[in-house]
């Protein structure tokens, strides 16, 4: 903490002078439970994509064939940088495709 | 310089004589919400909005608490803004007062001092301005209606002080001073704007500077913005001395940041702030023709408390009493501005015996008489050396 600026170098109020610094929050750091996306049981309903707050799960362009031979162009992945571990994705999705897995054993 | 300004006296009250100094000072910005007994003053901004006298935007809210906020706003945006309220308002206003003070927004605000409920009350005491003492607002009690119109626009200055950049409330008491029309030398508009110019000295809302107000902070940081806060108080004292001087050469009037009256030979003395100061005053010369050599400190400014300078205005005086007009409920002692004063004292090596009065609670009457015998008291005192130790509760029926 000592690194971080004196009193007198900060901008006053709490202003923030750098717009779009929050993204070097990290919000992840928060978690305890991640969630796992298995996918091969996901049917890219998209519901976790649009039930996530923090918009940590991102639709990816990428091509996937399930075991059962399925193929799909999208895949959805989490964001750990900003998923703090809410389980709302977990708890929404159809197919029980998402397990949320604590981060420490 | 002085004697080349044209003196022009209206007959106000205190209410008006803020809304003249507001017009003065071309306000941008002004949003209220009426109680009483402040309403005069906004209705007067009003009025002059209206016959396009101001060229301000009234923003007319459904709350004391929007109020504030929609002033914060605008201070936000680099407007120059007002508002006003009292009591109820005040205390409605209270978690955005800390809003204000911490995002470091030049706002000023009238107070038309009254009690608190319950029971009801809408006459005068100070118990809504205590309230708000650790909201981080500079604040001053006046004293009559030409010195509160020179404060609302020595606040200004104070406000807008690139070392300061904190909001300012100027108090005086309801009804007493609000209500009551006395002779006042408006100060002109061109005059006012030299005085305090219109210049956006604060960090500002820019669309081509984009920048974020109002965050969050985690343990790591808000203490650090705390701490800019109570530099910004040290410095405020020393822009309120610089804006009072300043104002005393360009206008022929000023007033410290706290008053002294028959002090130099007094032996006792009293320390009281806003229209109390009159009575104690007159009281003082009473005393003295009754054999107590009295003297009065009216305080001026009650935040930043200048305590170097009441410590060495009191520095021969072997009694010192307090006249509040609020009760810290469960205090030490129940007097808020005695607690503060008797903290200045134990750290100086000057210890004059101390005592505190209750008076004018929910404005009930006090008589020069009742002043006068505060000082007699205060004669006893500084005879046996010793204080009463509590409150004394002047005038209550017991």
């Amino acid at each position: 903490m000592s690194d971080l600026p004196k009193w007198y170098e900060l901008p006053p109020g709490g202003i923030i002078l750098e717009p779009g610094s929050s993204l070097r929050n990290k919000t992840g750091s928060w978690r305890v439970i991640k969630p796992i996306i298995d996918q091969d049981k996901c049917v890219r309903c998209r519901l976790c994509f649009l039930y996530c707050p923090d918009a940590a799960i991102l639709e990816v362009d990428e091509e996937y064939t399930t075991k059962a031979g399925r193929k799909y162009t999208v895949t959805y992945k989490v964001n750990y940088d900003y998923c703090k571990g809410c389980g709302i994705c977990a708890n929404e999705c159809p197919v029980k495709a998402i397990e949320m897995v604590p981060e420490v054993a | 310089m002085a004697q080349q300004l044209l003196k022009k006296k209206l007959a106000l009250s205190s209410n008006y004589a803020v809304a003249y100094a507001v017009k003065a000072l071309d306000v941008d910005v002004i949003a209220a919400y009426p109680i009483t007994p402040q309403t005069h003053v906004v209705e007067k901004l009003s009025e002059f909005a209206a016959n396009g006298e101001i060229n301000a935007e009234m923003i007319h809210v459904e709350s004391e608490h929007s109020a504030l906020s929609a002033v914060i706003g605008a201070s936000a945006a680099g407007a120059r803004v007002f508002t006003a309220t009292a009591s109820q308002g005040l205390a409605l206003m209270h978690e955005v007062l800390h809003i204000a003070s911490g995002m470091r927004l030049p706002i000023v605000m009238s107070i038309a001092t009254r009690a608190l409920s319950a029971p009801i009350s809408i006459w005068n005491d100070y118990s809504d301005v205590m309230n708000a003492r650790d909201t981080g607002w500079v604040i001053y009690f006046t004293s009559s209606a030409q010195e509160t119109h020179d404060t609302v626009i020595q606040a200004y200055r104070v406000a807008e002080n690139p070392n300061v950049h904190l909001p300012v409330m100027v108090a005086y008491d309801g009804y007493i001073m609000s209500h009551t029309v006395e002779p006042v030398e408006v100060v002109e508009k061109e005059d006012a704007l030299r005085y305090a110019p219109k210049k956006v000295t604060w960090p500002r809302l820019d669309p081509d500077n984009p920048v974020t107000m109002g965050t969050i902070t985690s343990p790591d940081w808000y203490y650090e913005f705390k701490y800019q806060q109570v530099m910004a108080m040290r410095e405020a004292l020393k822009a309120a001395e610089e804006a009072d001087r300043v104002f005393g050469e360009m206008f022929g009037r000023n007033y410290g940041v706290a008053e002294g009256f028959m002090l130099e030979d007094a032996e006792v003395a009293l320390i009281t702030m806003g229209a109390f100061a009159n009575t104690a005053k007159v009281a003082a010369v009473e005393a003295r023709k009754q054999g107590v050599k009295a003297g009065v400190l009216r305080l001026r400014l009650y935040r930043p408390f200048p305590k170097e300078k009441i410590v060495e205005m009191l520095s021969n005086v072997s009694a010192v009493g307090v006249v509040d007009k609020a009760i810290s409920f469960g205090a030490p002692v129940e007097g808020p501005v005695f607690n503060e004063v008797a903290g200045a004292f134990y750290s100086s090596d000057h210890r004059p015996v101390l005592a505190s009065f209750i008076a004018g609670i929910g404005q009930r009457t006090v008589l020069v008489d009742d002043f006068v015998s505060m000082f007699k008291k205060l004669q006893e005192y500084a005879k046996t050396g010793r204080g009463p130790g509590e409150s004394i509760y002047v005038g209550v029926r017991a």
